[in-house]
């Protein structure tokens, strides 16, 4: 017991240092003023950015939805593949996450562009072009596109694990597959379900690249106000650290409702 | 038989997985209420007959039927049977009544209904009380009960056993055998069990069904099986056998061990090269002298209820249970009836293995993807010949020394010296090797010919 606790010091002065300080020093500089008196005047001033909470929450749980309803699926299909398969189909989920996140988001800019490579290819066939880029649609797309990983691995991580026999086990007992999927399959993949949407919602919630470049001015979101805040002219550290707070116990609070959903099933599981 | 009591059958049922045949012309019928077991070595196909049965598994060839009607295309949820698994396959998210409760919840059973039933079916197998556990904490043996009472609660015709014991220890295992033979009997359903376990086939089945490479070997009644075993795997298979090889020189009188026996066996052509199979147990152990066989004893195992002695004669090891002991090096004499000398048709045709071979060139002959030389063979370039070779003139090696990888389908020892049929993958041929090496079946070996001693003749129409 006492080597493993010595070989965590360092975990623990690193995670202290870069974590836990700075997050204290958040909360710190929400209750602050500039000249450096306690002050609840930055938590009210966020009443007015409510719309925006609002807007980012909503984006960024459609982003996590349409995440499941792709990833789902295709977790389960590549967990069911050959060995081969399964490595090289993993490969190719990976593969983008291999190009720095910028640029996948830029590439997007020049495909939805009001005269960008989708537009052009319509007008060319004779369609009307469409407004795609400056859209929450281009926001959530970009997002999906991003995080759609984050989804796939934790589920594929938890499906190759469950045993074939078992799904068998509920075909001999008379299940169809709807009956398989929904009995079976769904109850026995919660912890991935659950570690995945954790995986895609978090940072869907707190983007503010992919809102600017895709979104443009019109769809701020919470990330691109608490960026405005910390480097934009507004400068206000005070306000960007309270937004920051609001915004973390947000996510705490929807992350424990999720997570309370199932716990007795993974309990089960987890063994 | 009548044919109203069939209750399940398959008929012709071919199966193979990427060129490999796993069953081969596979036929049988299972009666209402029967006990049947499929009995074989690893691979030998059992398994992947009941997962045809159950509907995992399409075959390639063949029907499967139940109540007379064609199943083959109802998918495993519509078949009127259950299966329960060799890990037993329980769902880990649910405890053990919502477990066993699975199927009937599907079926739109009543909830109190369930609960009976299920309360029933768990109080049938001990493990009343015990209806909110986690499965996942639950031991071996209790899994296994579970497993068979989420089976047995949805009332099934036919409940499939797939080595159900395979994984607990001998007494738990024992003890189960007992429990699960009263419970068929208790509820009258018909039981299709595999094991790769004689014993347990041979205490519990009504029939049973020995199995070898996707082929059934035999289909009878334990003690059938037993007494008179069909062919030499079959008797080395189930319980312990001397084999040796022998000629049946006429009717009721075979050669082997250098001296002819009278026996009851008949309908054999003269000279015709057989198997003798004779139990440990029908042998018994007399004075030295005026025997036809005399030898002296080499090894001694006290095993229980009997003595294991090996006893070695004219150069055959012979084996002999005995409830009394001799001491190693005793002179003794083998004394047995006619009626205990079985005589098998040998599964291996002919006493060398012929092979089809291709000239290459005056020097070169190929077969089976080998290539060997010999000097001015004369035979015509491209011309097919026969190879003919004596099982003792190939080698069991290495598989880096080795001519060709081939698949050991079986290996019986036959008093002095293993004898081994092997496959050969590139050929779809058997090849038999009479090797000093002991192999493990259903695996790859390395195989080597001394190519000097192969006989090359003209092919003759038919090989």
């Amino acid at each position: 017991m006492k080597g493993t606790t010595k070989t965590a010091i360092p975990y623990l002065v690193w995670s202290v240092v870069f974590t836990v300080i700075p997050m204290l020093l958040i909360v710190v500089f929400a209750f602050t003023t500039s000249e450096g008196g306690f002050t609840f005047d930055n938590i009210s001033k966020i009443g007015k950015y409510s719309n925006i909470y609002v807007k980012s929450i909503n984006l960024a749980i459609i982003a996590t939805l349409i995440c499941f309803l792709i990833g789902y699926p295709l977790a389960f299909i590549i967990s069911r593949a050959s060995e081969r398969a399964q490595k090289n189909l993993l490969l190719l989920i990976m593969l983008p996450m291999w190009m720095s996140f910028l640029l996948r988001t830029y590439a997007w800019m020049t495909l939805l562009e009001n005269e960008g490579i989708i537009n052009t290819l319509l007008t060319q066939l004779g369609f009307e072009p469409l407004q795609m880029i400056n859209t929450q649609g281009a926001v959530v797309l970009g997002m999906v596109y991003n995080y759609l990983p984050f989804m796939v691995l934790p589920l594929y991580s938890i499906m190759v694990k469950i045993d074939k026999s078992v799904i068998e086990a509920a075909q001999d007992l008379g299940a169809s597959l709807l009956h398989v999927f929904f009995r079976v399959l769904l109850p026995l993949s919660v912890p991935g379900i659950i570690s995945g949407i954790t995986m895609v919602f978090v940072p869907s919630i707190s983007t503010f690249i992919i809102s600017r470049l895709l979104g443009g001015g019109s769809n701020m979101l919470i990330g691109d106000l608490i960026e405005q805040q910390f480097l934009g002219g507004t400068y206000n550290p005070y306000l960007g650290s309270a937004i920051s707070l609001v915004l973390m116990v947000i996510m705490l609070l929807i992350m424990g409702i999720i997570n309370s959903q199932d716990s007795d099933e993974m309990e089960g599981m987890l063994i | 038989m009548s044919e109203n009591k069939k209750l399940l059958e398959i008929k012709n049922i071919t199966l193979s997985f990427d060129q490999d045949k796993v069953l081969d012309n596979v036929s049988l019928y299972v009666k209402d209420k029967e006990f049947v077991t499929f009995l074989g070595p690893s691979g030998c196909g059992k398994t992947t007959t009941l997962r045809i049965i159950a509907g995992f598994v399409s075959p390639d060839e063949g029907d499967v039927y139940f109540e007379g009607k064609k199943i083959n295309d109802l998918p495993p949820h519509k078949r009127e049977v259950n299966t329960v698994f060799q890990r037993y396959a329980l769902f880990p998210h649910l405890n053990v009544f919502d477990n066993v409760a699975f199927g009937l919840k599907i079926a739109k059973v009543p909830p109190q209904e369930i609960k009976n039933r299920v309360k029933k079916m768990l109080a049938m197998v001990d493990l009343k009380g015990f209806e909110h556990r986690r499965v996942t904490k639950l031991s071996g043996g209790q899994q296994q009960r579970v497993a068979i009472a989420r089976a047995l609660v949805n009332q099934p015709k036919v409940l499939l056993l797939d080595e159900p014991l395979g994984a607990l220890d001998l007494k738990l295992r024992k003890e189960m055998q007992i429990e699960l033979k009263a419970i068929q009997k208790q509820l009258g359903i018909t039981f299709i069990y595999v094991t790769h376990d004689q014993e347990e086939a041979l205490s519990m089945s009504d029939t049973i069904v020995v199995m070898k490479g996707g082929e059934i070997q035999q289909i009878g009644t334990p003690e059938d099986i037993y007494n008179e075993p069909k062919n030499a795997f079959v008797a080395d298979f189930i319980g312990e056998s001397n084999i040796f090889d022998g000629i049946m020189k006429q009717d009721r009188l075979v050669h082997f061990s250098g001296k002819d026996f009278e026996c009851v066996d008949s309908g054999f052509k003269p000279n015709q090269p057989i198997d003798v199979v004779i139990r440990p147990e029908d042998i018994e152990l007399v004075p030295p002298g005026n025997n036809p066989l005399n030898g002296m004893v080499t090894s001694v195992v006290f095993k229980g209820v009997h003595y294991e002695m090996n006893v070695k004669c004219n150069g055959l090891d012979w084996m002999i249970h005995s409830t009394k002991a001799r001491k190693v090096n005793d002179l003794v004499g083998l004394d047995f009836d006619p009626d205990d000398i079985h005589i098998m048709n040998k599964m291996f045709k002919g006493e060398n293995n012929c092979l089809k071979g291709r000239v290459l060139d005056e020097n070169r002959i190929e077969f089976l993807d080998i290539t060997f030389e010999r000097e001015n063979h004369g035979f015509p370039a491209e011309s097919e010949v026969l190879l003919t070779i004596s099982p003792n003139d190939i080698e069991v090696v290495s598989e880096d020394k080795a001519d060709a990888k081939m698949y050991l389908e079986s290996l019986i020892y036959k008093g002095a010296y293993n004898e081994l049929i092997v496959y050969s993958y590139s050929g779809n041929v058997e090849l038999m090797i009479h090797s000093m090496l002991d192999e493990q079946v259903a695996t790859d070996i390395g195989v080597k010919f001394q190519f000097d001693k192969f006989t090359i003749s003209p092919l003759a129409e038919e090989v």
